[in-house]
C-alpha cells in the first residue's frame, strides 16, 4: 500500500513538474491592466522609495507559449529585420548583447514602444499576451529560457554551438601504462 | 430492471445506427449521395466490392453451417459403414478446389474493376478545366482563383470554393503549416495538403448545390472545425460570383461604416487579415475583402450574420479555443461600427 502510494505521489510530482511546460492557455483574460505602462524605464523616481511591482511573463518557461511565439516572430514581419534571430536591419537576437535589457519587460516595452533607429511600436496592434509570447521567444533565442522549453531546430543560429551540434569527440587520452610495466 | 435498461438502451443504440446508415445515404456530405463524376465512380466500386463481398460471406457461413450440420449427423454412421470414404475424400477435394479457383476468380475481377475504376478517375474529361489554388491552414482553407492572363483578377477567398457545374475543377493543394486533407465525399476522394510540398486532384460538380467538405487528417485542436463548402452553380451565376469577387472593396459612404474603417485599420485587425482596396494586406488570416458575400464565418463553424461575427471578433476563443485569432477588446461604439463596415464587404 504503501509503495502504491509513494508511485501515485511520485506520479502526481511528474505530471506537476510537466505542467508549466506544456500548459496552453488559449483563452487568456480581456488584456486591460497588464499594458506597458507597468514598465519603468528610469532607475530614478520621485517621491518616496518605490518597490517596483513583480512584473513577469507569464508565458516563461512555457513551450507552447515559446512556440506561438515564434510563429507570431515571422508572422508579425519580425524577421524582416531580425532574420530569424540572426539579425539584420536590426540587430541579432542570438547573441547575449542586449542593448536595452533582457528582462521580459524589456522586450515587452522594446515591442509595445518601439526602439529608437528602425524598431517600430506594435502597441494596440498586437494584443499584450502576444508580445509577451513573442518576449518569450525572443529570450528563448538568447538562450534565457530552459533548454527543454527552446525548440531545439534553430540550434545553427545561435552564437553559441549546442552540445548536439557540436562534434562529438573522443574522452581525452588517459595514460595506460604499458602492460610490461605493469607491475 | 437492469435487463429491461439494458434492452432499452440496446434497441435505442440500433435505432440510432440504422438513422445513422439512412442519413449516411443522402446529404449534403456524404460518399454514398455522389453529385460529381469521380465520387459516382468512387461509391460505385464502393458498392460493387461491399455487396460481392457480403455475397461471398453469406455463401461462405452458409456452406460452414452446412458442413456443421452434415458432420454431426455423419458421425456415428461413419463407425459402421467406411465403404464410401476414398469417393467422399475426392468430393472433398473437388468442392476445395473450386471454392479456391472461384475465390481466385473474384479477386481478380476485383483488381480488374479497380484498376479501371482509377483509370477513370485520372482523366480529366470534357471542357478546359478551371484551376484553383487552396492552401490549408490551422483552421481554415485558403482559397485562390489565379487569372494567369491577369494577375490583377485574382481572386482570394475563404472557406468557399464556388465552382461551376459540368466544367473540371483542377486544385493545387499545399499547406502552410502541417498536413491536412481536403474531403468533399459528394464530389471527390482525399487528398492530402502537405507543407513544402504541390499535391493536385480534380473533380466535377453536375449537380448544382452546396456540399459541405472537411479537413480528414487530425491538424490539431480545432481539426473538427475546420469544414469547408464548395457551391457548384450553373456557369453564368459561377461567372458572375467571379466577377463580383475580383473588384476591390468599395469605398463605404455612410459614417459609420466609415469609421469601422478605420477602426478595422488602426486595431490589430489589419496586422493578419487583408482586404484589397485598403492599406490592409497581410495574408495570415483569411481575406476579407468579400466576407459578407460567404455562408460562413471561422471556417463553417458558424453562420454568418451580425451577431456571431460580434462574438467571434470579441472572443473567439470561447467559439473556437485554439483558433489563431486573438481576443480584441473593442469598445461597444467601435464594434458597431466594425460591423456595420464588415457588413459592407459584399
Amino acid at each position: 500500500m504503501t509503495a502504491y502510494r509513494l508511485a501515485l505521489a511520485a506520479l502526481a510530482a511528474t505530471a506537476l513538474l510537466g505542467c508549466k511546460r506544456e500548459e496552453r492557455r488559449f483563452r487568456e483574460m480581456p488584456p486591460a491592466a497588464t499594458a506597458s505602462n507597468a514598465v519603468i524605464v528610469s532607475e530614478l523616481q520621485p517621491g518616496p522609495a518605490f518597490v517596483e511591482a513583480g512584473m513577469r511573463n507569464p508565458y516563461e518557461d512555457n513551450a507552447y507559449a515559446v512556440s506561438e511565439g515564434k510563429t507570431l516572430f515571422n508572422q508579425m514581419n519580425c524577421s524582416g529585420c531580425h532574420s530569424h534571430g540572426g539579425g539584420g536591419i536590426g540587430p541579432p537576437l542570438t547573441d547575449n548583447e542586449w542593448i536595452y535589457g533582457s528582462d521580459p519587460q524589456n522586450i515587452f516595452a522594446t515591442i509595445t514602444e518601439g526602439r529608437p533607429g528602425g524598431m517600430p511600436a506594435f502597441r494596440g496592434r498586437i494584443p499584450n499576451y502576444q508580445v509577451w509570447q513573442l518576449a518569450a521567444y525572443v529570450r528563448s533565442l538568447g538562450g534565457l529560457q530552459g533548454k527543454a522549453i527552446r525548440s531545439s531546430r534553430d540550434d545553427h543560429m545561435m552564437y553559441k554551438e549546442s552540445e548536439q551540434a557540436r562534434d562529438k569527440g573522443h574522452p581525452e587520452a588517459t595514460f595506460v601504462p604499458p602492460p610490461s610495466e605493469k607491475p | 430492471m437492469i435487463a429491461g435498461g439494458l434492452r432499452r438502451s440496446a434497441a435505442r443504440g440500433g435505432g440510432i445506427l440504422l438513422a445513422g446508415l439512412f442519413i449516411a445515404c443522402s446529404g449534403f456530405q456524404s460518399a454514398l449521395d455522389p453529385k460529381g463524376t469521380k465520387a459516382a465512380t468512387i461509391s460505385q466500386l464502393t458498392l460493387f466490392l461491399v455487396i460481392t463481398a457480403a455475397v461471398v460471406y453469406v455463401v461462405v457461413i452458409a456452406g460452414l453451417l452446412f458442413a456443421m450440420r452434415r458432420a454431426s449427423t455423419r458421425t456415428l454412421a461413419f463407425a459402421h459403414d467406411d465403404i464410401e470414404e476414398p469417393d467422399r475424400e475426392r468430393t472433398r477435394i473437388r468442392w476445395v478446389a473450386s471454392a479456391a479457383a472461384v475465390s481466385a476468380l473474384i479477386l481478380l475481377l476485383f483488381m480488374f474493376v479497380d484498376v479501371s475504376a482509377a483509370r477513370s478517375l485520372s482523366q480529366v474529361g470534357g471542357l478546359r478545366p478551371l484551376r484553383i489554388d487552396v492552401v490549408g491552414h490551422q483552421w481554415w482553407w485558403e482559397v485562390k482563383y489565379p487569372d494567369l492572363g491577369n494577375p490583377h483578377n485574382t481572386v482570394e477567398t475563404a472557406n468557399e470554393i464556388h465552382v461551376p457545374v459540368g466544367r473540371p475543377v483542377f486544385i493545387k493543394m499545399t499547406s502552410d503549416d502541417v498536413i491536412h486533407s481536403f474531403w468533399a465525399p459528394n464530389l471527390d476522394g482525399k487528398k492530402d495538403l502537405i507543407p513544402g510540398h504541390e499535391t493536385r486532384t480534380w473533380f466535377r460538380a453536375d449537380t448544382a448545390g452546396v456540399y459541405r467538405g472537411q479537413c480528414a487528417e487530425f491538424c490539431g485542436h480545432q481539426h473538427a472545425k475546420m469544414a469547408f463548402f464548395i457551391v457548384a452553380e450553373p456557369r453564368a451565376k459561377f461567372e458572375s460570383w467571379l466577377t463580383s469577387q475580383q473588384s476591390p472593396a468599395s469605398t463605404p459612404t455612410d459614417s459609420l461604416a466609415q469609421a469601422g474603417e478605420r477602426v478595422f485599420l488602426s486595431a490589430s485587425c489589419a496586422m493578419c487579415h487583408s482586404i484589397s482596396g485598403t492599406g490592409a494586406g497581410s495574408k495570415y488570416g483569411p481575406d476579407l475583402t468579400h466576407l459578407a458575400s460567404r455562408r460562413t464565418i471561422a471556417s463553417g463553424t458558424l453562420p454568418n450574420n451580425v451577431g456571431n461575427l460580434a462574438g467571434w471578433i470579441l472572443d473567439p476563443q470561447s467559439i473556437k479555443p485554439g483558433a489563431k485569432m486573438p481576443p480584441n477588446q473593442l469598445d461597444p461604439a467601435a464594434l458597431q461600427a466594425l460591423l456595420a463596415y464588415l457588413g459592407t464587404l459584399k
